[in-house]
């Protein structure tokens, strides 16, 4: 099963819209709500940051019958130095922003507890992509945590998978 | 303690799924920040916050909280009442400040969560 939600950056009242639909979806097909859980906080922290921080976005749902995959990618500024993003803390949020409640700088890190595979690339200037990964039918998985941090030509990206896979 | 006992502890309102009012509770947990709220793992959970908007209500969803208390008689929007009854949420509305309601229901046994 796959769908799509769009994003519109900036917009603070349709911001929690993608997560609330799928979490929907997700009680409909009966997934075990601990998994559902962990996605749609997952989604929701990724669907805030497009809002907060960048232009527009999509969500690309995609869920068969071992794992649900969700794509989060936008048009924005980008992230230039992606580990100092990941770190608990680290935020880069206006005041605007502040002021609904977010700028933490915990929902990279959050987004990362609550997936099985968590992968994040940029291009700064043109956009972000988040790939969350949840298997169904089993929690999450604490050991064996692997971390990749890798710079590629022109996007940066960091990657966490707990499966070991 | 239900919901009911613990309004009546902070002379507060119940403005939203005022039915609910017998169900109980057993945390706590005060902040504005939305992403701090996210990483709590606890059932029957209430959170005391400062904030009054619709991101509160959403990070309440996906976060499984059945009870927002709002301090200091902020105001809370139309909207944001209608976006709790669709989740039923009891929303719960004080005179008092976030740190005087997070302080009678600490002394009346609400478990703090960190
Ligand atoms: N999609 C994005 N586009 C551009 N920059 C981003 C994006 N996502 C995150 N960032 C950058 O990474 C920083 C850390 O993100 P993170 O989600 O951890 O914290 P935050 O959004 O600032 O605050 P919080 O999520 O706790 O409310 C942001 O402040 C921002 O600088
Ligand atoms: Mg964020």
């Amino acid at each position: 099963m796959q769908f799509s939600h769009k994003i519109a950056g900036g917009d603070f009242s349709r911001a929690g819209h993608a997560a609330s639909s799928v979490k929907r979806v997700l009680r409909e097909l009966n997934i075990d709500p601990i998994v559902s859980k962990h996605v749609v906080i997952g989604l929701y922290e990724a669907e805030v940051n497009v809002v907060a921080h960048a232009w527009s976005g999509t969500v690309d749902v995609d869920i068969d019958g071992t794992r649900v995959k969700i794509t989060i990618t936008d048009k924005g500024p980008g992230i230039e130095d992606i580990e100092r993003a990941m770190e608990e803390g680290y935020s880069t949020a206006s005041a605007e922003v502040r002021e609904m409640g977010f700028g933490a700088g915990l929902g990279l890190s959050n987004m990362k507890k609550n997936s099985d595979s968590f992968v994040i690339e940029s291009i700064p200037g043109e956009g972000t992509k988040v790939e969350l990964v949840n298997y169904l039918g089993r929690h999450k998985v604490p050991s064996s945590i692997k971390n990749t941090l890798k710079a590629g030509r022109t996007a940066t990206s960091y990657g966490s998978n707990k499966t070991g896979i | 303690m239900t919901i009911g006992e613990l309004t009546g502890l902070i002379d507060g309102k119940i403005i939203c799924c005022e039915e609910k009012r017998s169900e109980l509770v057993e945390h706590a947990f005060a902040s504005d920040l939305m992403s701090d709220v996210l990483t709590v793992e606890k059932e029957n959970l209430v959170l005391i916050t400062g904030l009054a908007n619709l991101q509160v209500i959403r990070t309440a969803e996906m976060a499984e909280i059945g009870c927002i208390v709002f301090g200091r008689d902020k105001k809370v929007g139309a909207d944001i009442i209608d976006l709790a009854k669709q989740n039923n949420m009891v929303l719960v509305e004080s005179p008092h400040s976030v740190f005087h309601i997070s302080g009678e229901l600490y002394k009346a046994g609400l478990k703090s969560i960190y």
